[in-house]
């Protein structure tokens, strides 16, 4: 990959722009993300098996996992860097077969959550957990749109610009961490 | 006899909790920028620069460098001249820790009982661990702990017979098996000995050791060492996208065990890593 070249994607997301993403990738990504961590996705998959809506329409929007820290005065948000994403591996294809088309979070995803990424059309994306405080930057807005009583869980919108994330896993079998784990890796002993 | 306040106690653990989260330990930036030197990967340098920088805008900021302001788990000696007036030691620390994690902005990661699942709303119970020790201060030590590195920490109870060598084979599988998901450059903390328990609080407590220094006992330090270039061969490098540094440092910390034992314990810690002591 070349770190260099940036690859500026909006959400909502499209197939189209989808199909340009490669394993490796650096994106920028801009607009509206939802954020929902574990106790956020138990709830989501409860509403599901009882027939009832989901808190917003996963079709073409991007889930980010993070449990933000408070805004100190004067910011919208906390730092907020991606939690491990495996957590969230059981609830994820329902999400992904009602539309989700991103992920952004740090981690190995299940070989369920990749083949129905591949299949329904959805992109793994990877953020840095160290930078949290960066990362707190490329948030305009947050507000909270369900949930709110899970505290640091509550599902938010948040409107960002400028979001750094790597592309893990894209639609044709890519994972960044297999092949960049491959080309570093050195046997032991020599 | 020397007396501390029990205010006194409260407002250095609030300090220690804010600090410790808003301001990385300069061994840990140290630890950054020796990484920076030897990484080849693009991405993996990548990665480390904003590691940097991070540290940086959270300093500047006041604000957390990871949304994970973690478990408060406090090391404390307690010199046996010491009494601490106007209240319990316990109640101090926790009420430290809650005044930290309110005033300081800091994230309430804990529930009160893991099958309930229900936020106790200020990050308290700390875990206290206390040893008693010649002399008049307090010492108190604040490790934060993260929990996506710690799920995939890992204890193991060898033989004798299977020994060291065993031992580093499953630090390093484990390292392995923790991969991008615990945010990697990692310190690992080693705990080897003991009883069960005894090995897995040795490995907390060997992640208050400056990052990268060596032990003082050199059989330990060159297995520190080895282990050192067996978590880089693997590969995982920096958040896991490729690259030759995956562990900034492992740090082991041996105890006296019984003669059928052999336990290792494997506290694995982010690149996150936090901590910070005060002396009263």
């Amino acid at each position: 990959m070349n770190i260099c070249e940036t690859i500026y994607i909006e959400t909502p997301l499209t197939r189209k722009t989808l199909k340009r993403l490669h394993s490796g990738d650096q994106v920028q990504i801009f607009g509206g993300i939802y954020t929902a961590r574990d106790a956020a996705h138990a709830r989501m998959w409860q509403a599901i098996k009882q027939g009832k809506e989901l808190p917003f329409d996963p079709k073409g929007q991007v889930i980010f996992y993070v449990g933000p820290t408070p805004p100190p005065p004067g910011h919208v948000i906390g730092s907020a860097g991606p939690t491990t994403a495996s957590r969230m591996d059981a609830f994820t294809p329902m999400l992904i077969e009602r539309g989700l088309r991103g992920m952004i979070g740090k981690g190995r995803r299940s070989d369920e959550v990749r083949k129905a990424a591949m299949q329904y059309g959805c992109v793994y994306f990877g953020a840095v957990e160290g930078t949290a405080a960066l990362l707190s930057g490329c948030i305009q807005t947050a507000e909270v749109v369900a949930y709110k009583d899970l505290g640091p869980e509550a599902v938010l919108r948040l409107t960002v610009q400028s979001f750094p994330a790597v592309v893990v896993n894209d639609l044709y079998g890519g994972d960044i961490y297999a092949e960049g784990r491959n080309k570093y890796q050195r046997p032991w002993p020599d | 006899m020397r007396e501390i306040h029990f205010d006194n106690i409260v407002s250095a653990l609030r300090q220690l909790c804010i600090d410790a989260n808003v301001e990385i330990r300069p061994d840990t930036v140290e630890a950054f920028h020796r990484a920076l030197v030897q990484e080849d990967s693009d991405v993996g340098r990548e990665v480390l620069k904003q590691l940097i920088r991070n540290a940086e805008v959270a300093k500047e900021q006041r604000i957390p460098f990871c949304q994970d302001t973690g478990y408060a788990v406090v090391f404390v000696e307690l010199g046996q001249q010491v009494h601490i007036v106007g209240g319990s030691f316990a109640d101090a620390l926790n009420e430290g820790v809650r005044r930290g994690y309110q005033e300081g902005f800091l994230r309430k990661s804990l529930v009160r009982n893991p099958i309930e699942r229900i936020n106790t709303g200020d990050n308290t119970p700390a875990v206290i661990n206390t040893e008693v020790v010649p002399g008049e201060n307090l010492k108190i030590s604040l490790l934060i702990k993260g929990a996506g590195c710690d799920n995939v920490s890992a204890l193991r109870m060898f033989t004798p017979t299977e020994g060291l060598e065993a031992a580093k084979d499953f630090i390093v599988a484990t390292a392995d098996r923790a991969g991008p998901n615990a945010s990697p450059p990692f310190v690992i903390g080693i705990g080897i000995g003991g009883p069960f328990a005894r090995a897995a609080l040795l490995a907390q407590k060997a992640l208050l050791w400056p990052v990268g220094k060596p032990n003082a006992d050199k059989a330990l330090a060159a297995v520190e060492e080895e282990l050192v270039e067996r978590i880089n061969r693997l590969g995982i490098g920096p958040a896991g996208f490729g690259g030759r540094i995956t562990a900034l440092g492992v740090h082991i910390e041996v105890h006296a065990t019984h003669i059928a034992s052999f336990p290792v314990a494997v506290n694995v810690d982010c690149h996150s890593h936090r901590g910070k002591e005060v002396v009263l």
